[in-house]
């Protein structure tokens, strides 16, 4: 039965990944890529690992994606030019991919990469992972919590522009005097003035 | 089991780190109006986290479920670190007025940024050592690009960006295939799983192949040397002075642990490609530092090819090398110090001194400050009786003491091939006539912290037996 559910959810990811690259319309694409990030979800739920499944849900499709759709949406793209040479590349592309998945096959085959068994002790590797994070990998977390304070710093000092504000300063404005606004120029001389009559 | 960790262990990060984000409160609601708060406040930091890493030296140990280490390495390093940022940040703040740049942020940058070379410096771990790298990097782009108006600024910081970007990729994957192989990321772990594995470790050597390109591409040798002229040229200068010496320690560090003290045993397979890493950085950056014209791209190859010489000390695995590659590095922060600090004192508003015929006829107008020029520029090329001299003397000897005496030959005859470039600034300073006049308009604390610092090489070539030993105490 897991077996039954394990190859219907594995098609439909192949179907959706598919259907990412080849569908013409990007809405479309992005809304495939949701479909497949759902269902490689749905996989790892199958193999006792929730959380990694909840944070794919939570963080990918809830937040990633709706960027995605926004930028697609905002952007006016014209994909024809893109698809071009979709038929032209195919054969080298899957000569690629084919040569790709033999050798993750060599290689995932060493025996230095057997599986180990799962250290979840009570079906939850949530709490697991959770209790691991704020313990044992404490320093590390904290520095990744460092590292996303800097990244806003960094956004921040690279795009915002002070000088192109004009705010009203009322209090200047009341203050103003006349000889800030209104300069008397003699007009006997024009020659000499020309240029700077009035500012 | 879990063991609560050792605070006192991480209270210089721990300081470092409360400092960073009341200077960026400070900055976030005073903007540069209060700029000379936020500059004591960095340096009140730097000095006392130094402080507290003296104070707290001598015990030392794994903490942090072996994450941190505290030994005498990261004491070491860290105290030159604070050290070194200090004479960076006094160095360029006037730069930084005079360019208009945003100054506030920068100060908030370069603590985060000493912050993550303090969390490299004592990382036990893979995970920390890459966050620590990560945190330091991050901070440097955004430093190079915060010159936004600049074109050569901003394409600067793009090449820093997207192969510093390739080169962590590159690491983290090294560092998944050794996690992969040994099952653990601690470097503990990972030593004692190389030492126990039985029969072919050739998998392995996959793995070192990545960290190797890593930090060849952190450090800038060649063949991953490609974004170091560009960026050493394109970054205001005083952004380039804080990308060329600190980060060269933390990356010293991280050196030491990856290869000298988790790989060990490896070292048949990393010692190859470190060799060849060091051959073909001496030969590359000596040589086309001859053609360059302007002085933050030669000594952008100057610094390619010390790192040949530092990574010479390195390959020869021995205690005594890598103490020669530590006293390399710290004298080579000293002079980038001293050399791009005379690029930051010459330089004023709407004029940087960056090119070498900008130093014409300098010792008509300024005899001290060419006399210092002149010390920098021997010590770098390595003549008696400078640091210069001393730090490539004890690489070299470490070369041929495991019998690698083809590397030590290249090594000694490239350096006398970069000796041409040093010596023509030299020359240009002394014999030519003054092409543009030479004002100083530097205050008296930054005149007398680079007269200090050049002194220090010369003091340090005369007697360098204390660093020395300082160096070699740390690899007992």
């Amino acid at each position: 039965m897991e077996q039954v559910i394990f190859y219907g959810f594995a098609a439909i990811l192949l179907f959706a990944a598919t259907m990412v690259i080849t569908v013409s319309n990007p809405v479309k694409a992005a809304l495939f890529l949701v479909l497949a990030f759902f269902t490689s979800a749905a996989i790892w739920l199958m193999l006792h690992a929730e959380f990694l499944a909840i944070s794919l849900v939570l963080v990918y499709v809830g937040a990633v994606l709706v960027l995605f759709l926004f930028v697609v949406m905002m952007l006016d793209i014209d994909l024809a030019p893109l698809k071009e040479g979709f038929t032209r590349y195919l054969p080298l592309g899957i000569l690629v991919a084919a040569l790709i998945v033999v050798e993750m096959i060599t290689v995932l085959n060493a025996p230095q990469f057997d599986v180990l068994p799962a250290a979840a002790e009570d079906g939850s590797n949530t709490r697991v992972l959770g209790r691991l994070l704020y313990t044992v990998y404490v320093y590390p977390f904290e520095i990744a919590s460092v590292i996303l304070t800097v990244a806003i710093v960094a956004a921040i000092t690279l795009t915002l522009r002070e000088h192109q504000r004009k705010l009203q300063d009322v209090g200047k404005q009341v203050a103003v005097r006349r000889e800030d606004r209104v300069r008397l120029v003699n007009l006997r001389e024009p020659k000499q003035d020309k240029g700077e009559e009035t500012s | 089991m879990f063991q609560v960790p050792n605070m006192l262990f991480v209270l210089p990060e721990m300081v470092m780190l409360a400092m960073a984000c009341v200077i960026l409160l400070l900055v976030a609601f005073t903007g540069t109006r209060q700029i000379h708060w936020v500059i004591g406040l960095s340096q009140f930091t730097l000095f006392i986290t130094a402080l507290i890493v003296v104070w707290n030296m001598g015990e030392g140990g794994l903490t942090f479920s072996g994450t941190y280490i505290k030994d005498n390495l990261s004491d070491v390093l860290k105290v030159f670190v604070c050290v070194i940022n200090m004479l960076v940040l006094l160095y360029s703040s006037r730069y930084l007025k005079a360019r208009g740049l945003r100054q506030g942020e920068f100060y908030v940058l370069a603590v985060f940024s000493t912050l993550g070379m303090l969390i490299m410096v004592s990382a036990y771990h893979l995970l920390t050592l890459y966050l620590g790298l990560e945190l330091m990097s991050l901070c440097l782009y955004a430093m190079v690009a915060m010159q936004r108006d600049s074109a050569v600024a901003t394409e600067a910081a793009m090449k820093y960006f997207i192969l510093g970007s390739i080169a962590s990729g590159m690491l983290l994957y090294g560092m998944s295939i050794i996690y992969g192989i040994t099952g653990s990321l601690g470097i503990n772990d990972i030593a004692l799983a190389v030492a126990g594995s039985v029969g072919d470790d050739s998998i392995l050597s996959f793995g070192i192949v990545f960290l190797v390109i890593g930090i060849g591409f952190k450090y800038g040798a060649v063949p991953f040397h490609m974004w170091l002229p560009d960026v050493y040229h394109g970054a205001p200068t005083a952004m380039t002075l804080f990308i060329a010496a600190a980060p060269k320690v933390a990356a010293f560090a991280m050196l030491i642990r990856l290869l000298a003290e988790g790989l060990l045993d490896l070292q048949h397979y990393w010692q190859d490609m470190l060799i060849m890493l060091a051959l073909l950085s001496m030969i590359i950056g000596n040589i086309v530092a001859i053609a360059q014209s302007n002085l933050k791209r030669m000594l952008a190859y100057s610094t390619i090819s010390h790192v040949g010489f530092l990574l010479m000390g390195v390959l020869s695995g021995t205690d005594e090398g890598f103490a020669a590659s530590m006293f390399y590095t710290l004298i080579y922060a000293l002079m980038t110090l001293g050399a791009f600090g005379m690029i930051l004192l010459l330089s004023r508003q709407g004029f940087e001194a960056e090119n070498i015929d900008d130093f014409k006829g300098l010792s008509d107008s300024h005899p001290w400050f060419a006399l210092l020029m002149l010390i920098l520029m021997f010590s770098m090329a390595g003549i008696p009786p400078l640091a210069g001299f001393y730090a490539k003397l004890l690489v070299i000897k470490a070369a041929i003491d495991v019998d690698l005496l083809l590397v030590a030959l290249v090594a000694v005859v490239t350096s006398v091939i970069g000796a041409f470039y040093y010596l023509r600034v030299i020359k240009v300073m002394y014999f030519d006539k003054p092409l543009v006049t030479h004002r100083l308009d530097a205050g008296r604390p930054m005149q007398i912290a680079l007269s200090v610092n050049v002194l220090m090489i010369l003091l340090l070539g005369l007697f360098p037996g204390a660093l020395m030993q300082l160096c070699s105490f740390v690899f007992v």
